[in-house]
């Protein structure tokens, strides 16, 4: 039978070897891993990794237990079926500054979301100094009906003080 | 004329530096016709090197559609050299070598290229945009290089600097 998939996710306070001792618990434990994102957000460090592992999920747990104690981290782990060789293509990217403010994010995507997009990768990061953050963020996704659309409910946005921009993305294959 | 298989990555062919071609004599005209009729059989494809075939010769065809800004269209490029380049900018590639993946490349924004036709003639073309984005990914391939030994980070745009081993020593 084919091992199944987890979703592990890990947080912690970012310190050195988070990365290295989580993945070497893992494939001490026989886990085979697939697709992941990792980043530092806010000096937190951040992993959401696809674990293939015979086991249960308590045992997947167990099995990076001592390294989540020692490194001081909180793990998580989701039963998943997961979908491999099967990546969608992003046509567009949005990238949307401003002001930092609540909601911006809600309002951004609930508009692009009415406008047919299909978000498959989002990333944002708060820059700018501590009295004027600015809110910077990096939309890729499928535009299901058409770039006119999305650009007419960016345009929307701008008078709002959120400056948007709108670019194709083609993929060359050679 | 056949449609020979794509190799995909790890062939070590895919990561060797080509020959030049020297003689245009009928084993070229039978790699290029080959060449051709792979690319002709490979949907959404812009273009094809000869190490995609297992042929370390320094040929490429490229076949970027008008509809895509090509100046050219259709073109066999022969022991091509980039002779000069001007300005860079960011996309996205994939290769038929590495299928389900793709990922963004910082390349010149438009290139003079000279290169023989399948007669031998020295040429001479510039390419902009997309269709010079296609010629530089088929010549590396010419070079032993993937789009994957080029790839920028997903979060940032950043321009990568030389490879740390590159400066070494």
């Amino acid at each position: 039978m084919a091992k199944k998939w987890y979703m592990l996710t890990v947080i912690g306070k970012d310190r050195l070897g988070i990365v290295s001792h989580v993945t070497a618990a893992l494939y001490d434990g026989g886990c085979n891993l697939g697709e992941a994102t990792m980043a530092r957000l806010g000096g937190n460090f951040t992993i959401m990794l696809m674990v293939q592992f015979d086991g249960s999920r308590q045992a997947l747990l167990q099995q990076i237990e001592p390294v989540v104690q020692s490194l001081d981290l909180h793990a998580h782990v989701n039963s998943i079926s997961a979908e491999l060789h099967h990546h969608l293509l992003p046509d567009v990217r949005i990238s949307v500054y401003g002001a930092d403010r609540a909601g911006i994010v809600a309002q951004v995507t609930t508009a692009l979301t009415e406008a047919g997009l299909n978000i498959l990768d989002l990333e944002s990061d708060v820059a700018g100094s501590e009295q004027e953050p600015i809110y910077i963020m990096t939309i890729e996704g499928q535009a299901g009906e058409g770039m006119a659309s999305l650009q007419a409910a960016l345009d929307v946005m701008a008078d709002q003080g959120i400056e948007t921009s709108l670019t194709a993305i083609e993929t060359m294959i050679a | 004329m056949t449609v020979r298989d794509i190799l995909l990555h790890p062939s070590p062919c895919l990561k060797q530096v080509s020959e030049p071609v020297l003689t245009f004599d009928q084993n070229l005209q039978q790699l290029l016709s080959d060449l051709d009729e792979t690319l002709a059989m490979a949907p959404g494809c812009v273009g094809i090197a000869a190490p995609q075939i297992g042929i370390n010769r320094r040929v490429v065809f490229t076949d970027v559609k008008q509809a895509k800004g090509s100046q050219h269209g259709r073109l066999l490029l022969i022991n091509p050299e980039i002779i000069r380049h001007e300005g860079m900018v960011r996309g996205r590639e994939g290769c038929l070598s590495v299928p389900d993946f793709t990922g963004n490349v910082i390349r010149a924004e438009t290139i003079v290229v000279q290169a023989q036709d399948g007669a031998g003639q020295q040429q001479s073309f510039e390419f902009s945009g997309f269709e010079a984005r296609v010629v530089q990914h088929e010549i590396d391939h010419l070079d032993g290089l993937l789009f994957l030994d080029r790839l920028v980070s997903r979060r940032h745009d950043l321009f990568r600097r030389k490879n740390y081993r590159d400066t070494q020593g």
